[in-house]
This record gives C-alpha cells, sequence and structure tokens, in this order.
C-alpha cells in the first residue's frame, strides 16, 4: 500500500467518522439522549434560578422600575447616579479596608494555625474540632452573640476582660473608628476554620520524602516549612487568597447585623450599599442603581480573578 | 440506558422535580366555599399570652363569619424589609403600613382597592376625612383603614425614675428637665441609659424629625406651587443637635449603646438599661405583647413642645391594607376582617367590650393611649366603655392623657419622608458617637441627598 492510498483511506475513514457524529440517530444511540434528559433538570434549574435573573438584572440596570408598574430605559443613568453618590465612595473605601484588614489578620492566622496543627503530633482531632467549631455555630447566632460580647459599657465581656489587665472599655461597634475592625475580628474567627481544615488537607498531600531530604540537608523547622511547605501549598495558597479576596468584597452579614453600616456611614460596604438601594426605600427602592453596582462589582470581580490567575499562572509554572 | 421506557422515567423525573420547584405559589384564597384570609396582627416574638388573646378574637371572627378563614401571622413593618417583601410578593392578605407609605404606595397601584368594600362598613361614613386621607389615592379611592393613630411620647420607667430618687409621677415637661433627670439617672443608677433616642433603620430620622417639629422647625416645606423643599439645615434641627449633643457629650447620660432601631430599643428599655426614650403615644402596647414588659412600671408623659406657635408634636399611625392581588372575595373578607379587629372596637360598644375582656384575659394593653381615629368625643365614650378593664394603671398614663389634647399636633414630613429619615440616620450617629461632628455640612449633604430624589420624581 502506498503512502498516498493509506493518507486518502484514513482521509474517508475521518470524514466518516464525521458523519457519525452528526448523525442524530446515531448520536442517540451513542446516549447522547440520556445525557441530555440528565443534564436537563440542571440546565432547567440553573436557567429559571440563576441564569434568568442574571440577565434580567442586566436589563435592569438600565432600567428605572418599581416592580409593579413598565420600567423605563433610562440609558446609563443609574451609573452615573451610583457614581454621583458620595456614600458609593465611602462603601467602596469601607470594602477595601475591610479586605485588606481581613487580608491582614485572616489570611496569615489560618495558615500558621494549620501548619502548627499539623506538627502536633497528640490530639490533633481535638484542635481541628475547636478550630472549625466556630464554623458550625450559624453565622447570625455568632454574630449576634459577638454583639452581646462587645457591649461597650464597662460590663460588656471583652470591656470586662481588658478591665483585668487595667485597659479602659473599649467603644467596639459604636465609634466609627473602631468598628470596622471590631467587624473583621469576627469575620476571622467565623471563617478560619473552614480555611485551616483545606490547608490541613493540602498539608497530608506534600510528601513525608521532601521532610525527610530537607532534614538530611539539615533545615531547621523553619527552614522546612519555608522550602518544602511553602512551596507546595502554592496553588492552594494562590486559590485562597483569591477566594478570600472575592468573600471580603461582597461581605454583607456582619455590616448588616452589627451595625447596619453604621456610625456614620463607618460599615457601609458595598454588598449593604447595594441592599440598601433596593430596598431600604420603602416605598419601593432603587432597582436600578442596585443591579447597577451589583454589576460593577461583578464585572471588577471577574477581571480582578483573570489577571490574578494570568499573574498567578506564571508563578506557578516556575 | 437506552431504552424509551427508562428514558421516560427519566424525563418524567425531571419533570416532576422542577414542577416541585416551581410550585411554590399562592392559592386561589378559596377552599370548600370558604374564603381563606392571611393577616398580619402581632410583632414577632409575641408572648404566649399574646397570641392567646389573638387566637381568641380570630375564633370571635370565624364565628360571626363561617364562610371565612383566617390564618393570623407574625408580622412588623420595618422600612429596611418591607420593599423586598412587597417586591417577593410574601406579604399576606392584610398587612399595615405607616401613615407616610400608604398614600405613595396607593398611587403605585401597589395596594388593592377597596372602596366598593369599605362602603359597606356601619363607620364609613363616620370618619374624619383628614384622618382618612392618608389610605385615600389621588383618584379619590380608598386603598385601606387607619388605625391607632398616636402622638410621639416621652416613655419611661417609673422604677428607675424610684430608684434615682426621683418622683415618677412629676415627668420632666421640658427639654432642659429631660437633660437633668437623665443626668442624675445615670449618676445615681451606674449602667442605666438616663435617655436614649433610635439612631437605626430610619428611626433616627424619625426621631430628629420628632424634636425639630417640636421645636418648631420642619424638615421639609411645601411651596404655594406644590414643590418640595428639603430644609433639615435649619437653625431647630441644629438645636435639637446640640441637645443631644449635651446629653451625650457633657453628661454622658446616654448610656454606651448608640446604635438602637424601633425594636433594639423596646428590648433596652424593657430589661431597664434605658430609663427613658421617646416613642409613639401606644408603645406600650408593644412592650407588652413582644416583650413582656411590666405595665405597672410603665410611665408615659406627652413629649414638650416649645413655646412658639409653630411647635407641634409629630403624629402617625398605621393604614391595614390589602394585598393587591387578593380575588374579590378576599377583598371583601379583608375589610370585614380590618372592620372587626380595628375599627369596631373604638366605635361600639360590644366590639370594645369583647375586645378589652380579651385583650386583659391575656395580659395585653387595653389603654394604651392613643390619639382619637374619629373624634374626641367617640374616643372620650370609648374609654369609657373600655375603663372597667383597664390594665395599665391610668395614674402612669395620666401625664400624658391629661396634656396630649393641648398640644398642636404636627404631621410627618410630605415627601419621601422614609429616604429622608434614613438619610438622617447617619446624622443623629455621628452626633453620638463623634463629639466633633460637623452637623453643618452633614445636614447639607442630607439635603442635597433628598432634594435629588424629590426633583426625580416631577421629571
Amino acid at each position: 500500500m502506498s503512502v498516498h492510498t493509506s493518507v486518502r483511506q484514513q482521509g474517508r475513514v475521518a470524514s466518516a467518522r464525521v458523519q457519525r457524529r452528526h448523525n442524530p440517530i446515531t448520536w442517540v444511540q451513542r446516549g447522547g439522549l440520556t445525557t441530555l434528559v440528565f443534564l436537563l433538570p440542571l440546565l432547567i434549574i440553573f436557567g429559571v434560578f440563576s441564569w434568568t435573573p442574571i440577565v434580567e438584572a442586566v436589563v435592569m440596570s438600565f432600567q428605572k422600575t418599581n416592580l409593579v408598574t413598565a420600567p423605563v430605559f433610562v440609558g446609563w443613568d443609574n451609573f452615573v447616579a451610583v457614581f454621583r453618590d458620595p456614600v458609593f465612595w465611602i462603601a467602596v473605601r469601607n470594602t477595601g479596608y475591610f479586605a485588606a484588614l481581613a487580608l491582614i489578620f485572616g489570611y496569615p492566622i489560618p495558615l500558621v494555625a494549620a501548619v502548627l496543627m499539623s506538627e502536633v503530633k497528640r490530639m490533633k482531632g481535638f484542635y481541628s474540632v475547636l478550630a472549625y467549631l466556630p464554623v458550625v455555630i450559624p453565622p447570625v447566632v455568632s454574630v449576634l452573640l459577638w454583639k452581646i460580647f462587645y457591649d461597650a459599657s464597662p460590663n460588656g465581656v471583652f470591656n470586662s476582660i481588658l478591665g483585668w489587665v487595667g485597659i479602659p472599655p473599649q467603644p467596639w461597634i459604636q465609634d466609627a473608628a473602631t468598628a470596622m475592625a471590631s467587624l473583621v475580628l469576627e469575620a476571622t474567627w467565623a471563617g478560619a476554620g473552614g480555611t485551616i481544615i483545606i490547608y490541613l488537607a493540602a498539608l497530608t498531600s506534600v510528601s513525608p520524602d521532601l521532610y525527610d531530604a530537607a532534614e538530611v540537608d539539615g533545615a531547621s523547622i523553619w527552614g522546612k516549612i519555608w522550602h518544602v511547605t511553602m512551596p507546595q501549598l502554592r496553588g492552594i495558597l494562590f486559590i485562597t487568597l483569591i477566594l478570600q479576596i472575592i468573600a471580603t468584597a461582597q461581605v454583607f452579614l456582619q455590616p448588616f447585623l452589627f451595625t447596619g453600616g453604621g456610625p456614620v456611614n463607618s460599615t457601609t460596604t458595598i454588598l449593604l450599599l447595594i441592599y440598601q438601594y433596593a430596598f431600604t426605600q420603602s416605598l419601593g427602592g432603587a432597582y436600578g442603581e442596585a443591579t447597577a453596582l451589583s454589576l460593577m462589582l461583578a464585572v471588577f470581580l471577574a477581571v480582578l480573578s483573570i489577571v490574578y490567575f494570568r499573574i498567578t499562572a506564571r508563578w506557578s509554572d516556575k | 440506558m437506552k431504552s424509551p421506557g427508562k428514558l421516560a422515567v427519566l424525563a418524567a423525573a425531571a419533570l416532576v422535580g422542577v414542577g416541585i420547584l416551581s410550585g411554590c405559589s399562592s392559592s386561589s384564597g378559596a377552599e370548600n366555599g370558604k374564603v381563606n384570609l392571611v393577616v398580619a396582627p402581632v410583632l414577632p416574638g409575641a408572648t404566649a399570652d399574646a397570641l392567646k388573646s389573638l387566637h381568641e378574637r380570630v375564633q370571635q371572627f370565624e364565628k360571626k363569619y363561617p364562610n371565612i378563614n383566617v390564618k393570623a401571622i407574625e408580622y412588623q413593618w420595618t422600612g429596611t424589609t418591607f420593599a423586598a417583601e412587597l417586591a417577593g410578593g410574601t406579604l399576606p392578605d392584610v398587612f399595615n403600613v405607616p401613615f407616610t407609605d400608604s398614600k405613595t404606595l396607593a398611587n403605585n397601584g401597589q395596594l388593592a382597592d377597596i372602596t366598593k368594600y369599605f362602603k359597606q362598613t356601619a363607620t364609613a361614613d363616620k370618619w374624619n376625612k383628614n384622618v382618612l386621607d392618608v389610605a385615600t389615592g389621588d383618584d379619590g379611592k380608598i386603598y385601606g383603614i387607619p388605625w391607632g393613630p398616636y402622638a410621639m411620647a416621652l416613655s419611661y420607667n417609673r422604677d428607675i425614675f424610684t430608684q434615682a430618687g426621683l418622683d415618677p409621677n412629676k415627668p420632666p415637661t421640658t427639654l432642659d428637665e429631660i437633660q437633668q433627670d437623665a443626668k442624675t439617672i445615670s449618676q445615681k443608677v451606674p449602667g442605666v441609659a438616663g435617655y436614649m433616642q433610635m439612631t437605626k433603620d430610619n428611626t433616627g430620622g424619625w426621631e430628629l424629625a420628632t424634636l425639630t417639629q417640636s421645636l418648631g422647625g420642619k424638615l421639609e416645606k411645601v411651596g404655594a406651587d406644590g414643590k418640595v423643599t428639603v430644609t433639615t439645615n435649619n437653625a431647630q434641627t441644629k438645636q435639637a443637635l446640640s441637645w443631644l449633643k449635651k446629653l451625650r457629650w457633657t453628661d454622658n447620660s446616654m448610656g454606651s449603646n448608640f446604635l438602637f432601631d424601633w425594636s433594639g430599643i423596646n428590648q433596652a428599655f424593657a430589661s431597664g438599661q434605658v430609663a427613658m426614650y421617646m416613642s409613639g403615644s401606644d408603645v406600650i402596647g408593644s412592650l407588652m405583647q413582644a416583650n413582656g414588659f411590666d405595665q405597672k412600671k410603665y410611665g408615659v408623659t406627652t413629649f414638650p413642645l416649645a413655646s412658639n406657635d409653630n411647635a407641634g408634636i409629630l403624629s402617625g399611625g398605621n393604614v391595614d391594607v390589602v394585598n393587591v392581588k387578593d380575588s374579590p372575595e378576599q377583598l371583601a373578607a379583608a375589610v370585614k376582617w380590618i372592620d372587626f379587629y380595628r375599627t369596631q372596637p373604638t366605635v361600639d360598644k360590644t366590639a370594645a367590650v369583647n375586645n378589652a375582656k380579651t385583650l386583659a384575659k391575656g395580659d395585653q394593653a387595653v389603654n394604651a393611649p392613643t390619639l382619637p381615629v374619629f373624634d374626641k368625643a367617640t374616643w372620650q365614650q370609648n374609654q369609657e366603655w373600655i375603663k372597667p378593664y383597664d390594665n395599665i394603671p391610668v395614674e402612669n398614663l395620666k401625664p400624658f392623657n391629661d396634656n396630649i389634647f393641648n398640644q398642636k399636633i404636627s404631621p410627618e414630613p410630605p415627601s419621601h419622608s422614609q429616604d429622608l429619615y434614613g438619610a438622617l440616620d447617619a446624622v443623629v450617629q455621628a452626633v453620638l458617637t463623634d463629639q466633633n461632628a460637623d452637623v453643618d455640612s452633614l445636614l447639607k449633604g442630607v439635603d442635597t441627598k433628598v432634594q435629588a430624589l424629590i426633583d426625580a420624581d416631577s421629571k
């Protein structure tokens, strides 16, 4: 068989394959319909409950509507109104401040805790339970509990503890200067457990041989962490970092339940502002402005994620 | 998995799954010839006693109208959740909104037109036009039935007054006296705020409006052409804020919590953390219903007014309205319910006595101080009927009841009231949490923000 014939034959086989793939009967015979039927509930549920609202929100961001009478298209007016609202810039600043504080306190703490816990030889389960416990408490319950702890009178729980070491009572969430930091403290406490568990799981996948090798090379504990643990965890660290940034950009529960955005808008975050646009005006909210700001936040986070993954992909490849 | 039978089963399962998820819509409102009606006359967290007396009232109603099935649920109007409930379609058939909102909601087509059924009630012609106006749309149709009008008042804890060496029968009658008493209380009863106001979820602005109007100022002015101008940056509002500043920073008599909403401050008052606070004159009803507060400790007096002619006490009230999606049968039933539950006990002796008996049995407020719905004579007559069942010591209410008819009533700001209140929350919070708050620029900011909303309406 000449080379030419062989190539021609191969071409024919390939085109037959293509034909077979496009034939509906073959598609059904190969289980395409079953796949589609299995997929259908998911497509319908996502379509109805996720994608439709997303598309409707995008449309609504260009409308003025009270959800009862016919909406009116207003072009970019809603976006302009958001940019002109002085509280918007306060909310951006507050969200950035929350994210920064959460990054400084909330990001390293679970990592350090996980590394320490993985080094512990006894009662590992006990420490894991202890770390994970706050995650089990319903978030609303823990915020309401902390609200009691944050009582600004000298008899408040935290203020009493401070009193034992001679520190005067703090205003906690009652003062614009300390409110946001107080919110971050609770959020870190509530969220650290979940991240610790992720790190612990990742740490088990680090091959013990690497540690043995490092030990043979005379590495100290710090050396082992820096040269073995950290590089091995790099992928997970990048993921948790972007997840944390996305989560902190969307912080709502703490400002909503602790302070309602006060004192004096010092804890009004972007998501709380979206909520305020849509719902605090009892006569029908500025739904257009709320969806416009939601859209801006979504686009910002999407762009941030893409840029982040581009950059970190380069680092991860090293 | 290729047989048609199996595929059919899968497809059916998928459709059933979707059907279950999408099948949560409301019932038609009628069942076995009976009309179903969901009403919301009780606050969340109501005591067992409150629920018992409500249950009894529902039974009385169902006995009177055997073809109506009533289901009573918990509900509290709050500025921050109402729009979501309205937009989400989760409101019951009958619910209440404040005086400030009913007219706009009616004009927006968000409330049911109940004119036909309202006209059939016994009291249809008795209503004071000014009161009924809050429930009348611009088209002249009736969209709700007002109830429980109140004036803002000063509530106080008589026990704490006694502990501080003050006479609970002589509550303060001027702003200076409130300040003095608050100072004395916070000094003599540690851990108790002498005086406090609400600051969150639009209530901060509501109470600042009360203070401003009590001093003779106005937060909004209506021109001859009907144009509304926001005027929060006025002398009286600044006077009110500087009074609060004195209590907070000079006397330190406002405690340590400065973020209170309506239910939050009720809770704080009921648990003895706050000695005096500003609220509606009927708040004892809620304090007993939701906080189990002992009415013997309760004292209430009129909120002091300045001596100038413009000074008036801010008043408000509720309007029971009906869900716009209801069927005609439900509308008819809803109006019957509102008439039975809210209106009849104020005008009909038998209904008044029955209501008072049920409330007293359930340890709920019988004689909470309110303003007349119709006229003063009807109101006084009603007070006579229920007198034997009064369960709040009459002498505790005397300072209020003796003086309220001498006070000029002043309605709430007319345009975007809740938006205005919301914007003013931050100003009140600023004064209470920052000694150096720049009141001028904050108030100017509020003026600009709310004026823009008002101007946008007329575009």
